[in-house]
């Protein structure tokens, strides 16, 4: 998998230049807002799905390194998915946070958080805008 | 500044001997007497207090009781009685706030604060104006967050203040609060002054009478002792006038099924229920060992230890420090550009504990313009070599070392 280096990398990139940052006006997407209790992270994400298709995210907001990169890398991961490869790459990348088995192909550049779970205090940080995106599609047709 | 040595006394250096621990304020260190106490109380003389015909229960309760008069001796305070003892700070200030706010405010009625309060030092009154009616006002800060003592005079004469809740000293700032000059104003216009001492207390001299200090709530595990141990002081006459919040074996002499309930004496009737024995014996040790050394130069450590945060990351191009004027060892900064969090993260790679976020102030970013910052704070077994140490760390940072220390 990545080295230290490449993952320092892909995390320094997708925070500073973060994909798929800035909310739109546009009233067919839906919104989710989730906040942290427990530290400052604060984000937004919108999400347009038309026909079983993921159309674009957007996110903005407040949050750490961890938290924006995971949300940039996530967003583009799912994309152009249908809403059931999209569950599917999200659930892969909650199998690595916690620790047991996933398919390292489908997280692509998400694999450079394969260490989080060791960080107990981080792991918040790198699921928060991820939690919205999953919430966002369990709910788009409810 | 005190004795190096004192680090020995920690037994927690021992079994970290890397570990820079500068988040005091979140919850400071135990030293060994301490622990042996508490300890000592399982297994040597386990027992409740104030009811059994034994001798262990007899020196539980000796021990339990004589914690309040080393309270007294700590506070300057002649009555133990007024010592009333709780779970922590946050269970002192819903105490005063259920069993004296609810009681004594009426629709209208002003409670006074500031922006710059703890969670703990503000929900229990809004929960308290809701159910009064009552009008909380804060007192406007100066633009660095200290205590402007003519906005205090201005909005007290604004309305029918009853009560002023304020901090000894700042959770995120650090300024020690003008108490004695505030509460001579407050009780001049027959306001009560309600002091949150939870970052004061366990780093400052504290005169209630000095002062003049109507309620104080303060935690021991701040202060070397155990958790879920807490005090409020409160006057006499004042405790007089409070229903206690809980009900409970302990707190009542007799009652009868038609409901009718005649209460012990001031403080047990505050205290239903069995209360945290061994954690009262172990702040009772805490106290002996602050006393020892002495809270004269305990703070003048912390003060010295603070300018010396303060000069030291100054120097450094990349930090914001927002209570350069801070009274204690408590000091809050951002490194530009990187989150708090980070630099959280970053220096627990060098075994450097600090708090990071908006420390329970959620109100202050109106002040100083951060949501959220890095906080370290120092207590009396901290010394220049950790001070250093976190210099050191900081002088090099960088965000791809920072994601680094977290990948």
């Amino acid at each position: 998998m990545f080295s230290d280096d490449i993952k320092r990398t892909i995390l320094l990139e997708h925070y500073q230049n973060p994909h798929n940052k800035g909310l739109v006006e546009d009233d067919r997407y839906h919104l989710v807002h989730n906040a942290s209790d427990s530290c400052i992270d604060d984000i937004k994400v919108q999400m347009l799905i038309e026909d079983g298709i993921i159309k674009d995210v957007r996110f903005d907001g407040v949050g750490c390194t961890i938290c924006f990169a995971s949300t940039s890398i996530i967003s583009d991961l799912i994309k152009g998915k249908s809403k059931e490869e999209a569950l599917h790459i999200i659930g892969e990348y909650f199998n690595m946070i916690d620790e047991k088995e996933y398919d390292e192909d489908l997280l692509e550049e998400a694999n450079a958080f394969n260490t989080l779970s060791k960080q107990a205090n981080r792991i918040k940080c790198g699921t928060i805008g991820i939690k919205a995106m999953k919430e966002l599609i369990d709910n788009y047709d409810k | 500044m005190l004795d190096l040595r004192i680090k020995n006394d920690f037994p927690i250096f021992k079994n970290n001997p890397d570990l820079v621990y500068l988040d005091s304020g979140a919850t400071s260190l135990k030293p060994r007497c301490v622990i042996d106490a508490v300890v000592n109380f399982y297994s040597c003389y386990t027992a409740n207090i104030h009811r059994g015909d034994y001798d262990n229960s007899f020196i539980a309760s000796k021990e339990y009781d004589d914690t309040r008069k080393l309270v007294c001796k700590l506070l300057n305070n002649d009555d133990p009685d007024e010592i009333i003892f709780t779970s922590g700070t946050t269970a002192s200030i819903n105490n005063l706030a259920y069993s004296y706010g609810l009681n004594i405010l009426n629709k209208g009625d002003v409670i006074l604060t500031t922006l710059s309060e703890h969670a703990s030092d503000i929900l229990p009154w809004f929960k308290v104006k809701e159910k009064t009616e009552a009008i909380i006002k804060y007192i406007p800060l100066n633009n660095d967050g200290t205590f402007n003592i003519d906005n205090f005079k201005k909005v007290l004469n604004e309305g029918n203040v009853k009560i002023v809740a304020l901090p000894l000293i700042s959770n995120v700032l650090g300024y020690i609060n003008p108490i004695k000059e505030i509460s001579k104003v407050a009780h001049e216009k027959g306001a009560i002054i309600c002091v949150d001492g939870a970052q004061g207390v366990p780093h400052i001299k504290v005169d209630v009478k000095d002062l003049d200090i109507d309620f104080l709530s303060f935690s021991a595990h701040k202060m070397l002792g155990p958790s879920g141990v807490g005090v409020l002081y409160g006057k006499k006459e004042l405790l007089d006038k409070m229903d206690p919040l809980f009900m409970g074996g302990g707190a009542n002499a007799r009652f009868n099924k038609e409901g009718e309930i005649i209460l012990k004496e001031i403080p047990t009737r505050f205290e239903a229920g069995t209360p945290n024995i061994e954690g009262v014996i172990g702040f009772k040790k805490a106290l002996e060992y602050l006393l020892e050394i002495g809270m004269d130069n305990i703070e003048k450590h912390e003060k010295e230890l603070g300018r010396y945060i303060v000069e030291r990351l100054s120097s450094l191009p990349n930090i914001e420090i927002y209570n350069p004027k801070t009274d204690c060892s408590i000091v809050s900064f951002n490194v530009k550009g990187i989150f708090a969090q980070d630099v959280g993260s970053y220096l627990n790679s060098f075994n450097i504990a600090v708090r990071t976020g908006n420390h329970c102030a959620k109100m202050l970013h109106n002040i100083i313009g951060a949501s959220e910052t890095v906080r370290v704070s120092a207590y009396l077994y901290n010394d220049k070599e950790d001070i250093d140490k976190l210099y050191n760390a900081l002088k090099d940072i960088t965000l791809e070392k920072c994601i680094g220390a977290i990948i």
